[in-house]
């Protein structure tokens, strides 16, 4: 299996798991997570950095605290920088030039939220930015809804993939439309990344034998209880089921059809 | 304040106090100065933060070039962990 690369844009990443740095305990678990998921491609979020408010003794001048920048190994894994939490395509744009000149590389995943409650996207600001963006010659992988037809928009805007949710951020309600994921399967010329809403392994698996190119999650690894030993199980999730997508199931039947020869039974 | 501690210190050159918004708040530096001199006036290392200037972000090349101006808006971002 060593040639089924995911290819997005111009890389090639060995991996299909794509994972965050968001929410975990500690750096160093973290550091353990990433390494034992195997994954290549690690999605970070562009902030402003902490700088002590005027008034206060010293200031204004930032603490020295430790960067996300020093756990991870960047000659290892690539940075993916997000626009999460932005809620304009304009906001999104802003974040996107930042992201870029923070991490020296033109990819972004481009999220622009609609609603704090959901964090569903924006699909109409989505599309604006998506476009803007790649007309300044970003690798654009916009984080969407399971909706067909804006994925197949986003694809025409230049989107390099696309990235339709299983269910809401952080909710870990594994793939709740298969079927509209089953159908963008079918429409997407580029990569299709299932980006959020995975609660545990089966779920990582589900998406990939649904035919995605890939799944991107954080929080359902960064919050479990054991997020080393979860990293692992959506390591080898995702393996098996781009095996399974890549076999090919057989079809569901109502009824039995046995495995074992019906002649030569004895006594018959 | 920082401004008015800035004379107390005794620097050589003349200076024009600075009033920017620096990541949403209104912030005193001693000026002229430019992004770089900013920067190392935060204690903040160029090599891991992007700067927005007046909405334009800023070449990591440029930084010692641009001058910062009275009422200028600067960002100073970093990357933090995220999803």
């Amino acid at each position: 299996m060593n040639s089924d690369t995911l290819i997005i844009a111009d890389k090639s990443f060995s991996s299909r798991l794509i994972v965050g740095t968001g929410k975990y305990a500690s750096p160093a678990v973290m550091v353990r997570a990433h390494e034992a998921s195997g994954a290549e491609m690690i999605t970070v979020a562009v902030r402003r950095v902490n700088i002590t408010p005027p008034g206060a003794p010293g200031a204004p001048r930032a603490p020295k605290e430790a960067s996300l920048l020093d756990y991870i190994d960047t000659s290892k894994y690539f940075l993916l920088p997000n626009t999460a939490g932005c809620d304009t395509a304009d906001e999104a744009i802003r974040t996107a030039r930042l992201g870029r000149e923070a991490g020296l590389s033109h990819w972004v995943k481009l999220e622009v939220i609609g609603d704090e409650r959901t964090l569903f996207p924006d699909t109409e600001q989505l599309l604006e930015a998506t476009r803007v963006l790649v007309r300044e010659g970003f690798v654009v992988l916009p984080y969407t809804n399971d909706d067909p037809i804006v994925c197949r928009k986003l694809e025409d805007a230049g989107a390099a993939a696309i990235m339709p949710l299983g269910a809401p951020i952080g909710s870990g309600l594994g793939i709740q439309n298969v079927n509209n994921l089953r159908i963008i399967r079918e429409f997407a010329r580029v990569p299709l990344i299932v980006d959020a809403g995975v609660g545990t392994a089966s779920d990582a698996a589900l998406a990939m034998e649904l035919g995605a190119d890939g799944v991107l999650m954080n929080t359902a690894i960064a919050g479990a209880q054991d997020p080393v030993a979860m990293a692992e199980s959506m390591k080898l999730a995702v393996r098996a089921g781009r095996l399974a997508y890549l076999a090919g199931r057989i079809p569901r039947k109502l009824y039995a059809n046995a495995s074992s020869p019906i002649e030569g039974l004895v006594g018959r | 304040m920082c401004a008015k501690m800035g004379i107390g210190l005794g620097t050589p050159h003349p200076y024009i106090p600075l009033t920017i918004q620096l990541n949403g708040d209104r912030v005193e530096m001693p000026g002229p100065l430019t992004v770089s001199e900013l920067l190392a006036r935060l204690a903040i290392d160029a090599r891991r933060v992007a700067v927005e200037h007046n909405l334009v972000v800023l070449k990591r090349a440029t930084l010692d070039e641009i001058i910062v101006h009275e009422g200028d808006q600067i960002e100073i971002v970093n990357f933090v962990g995220g999803g």
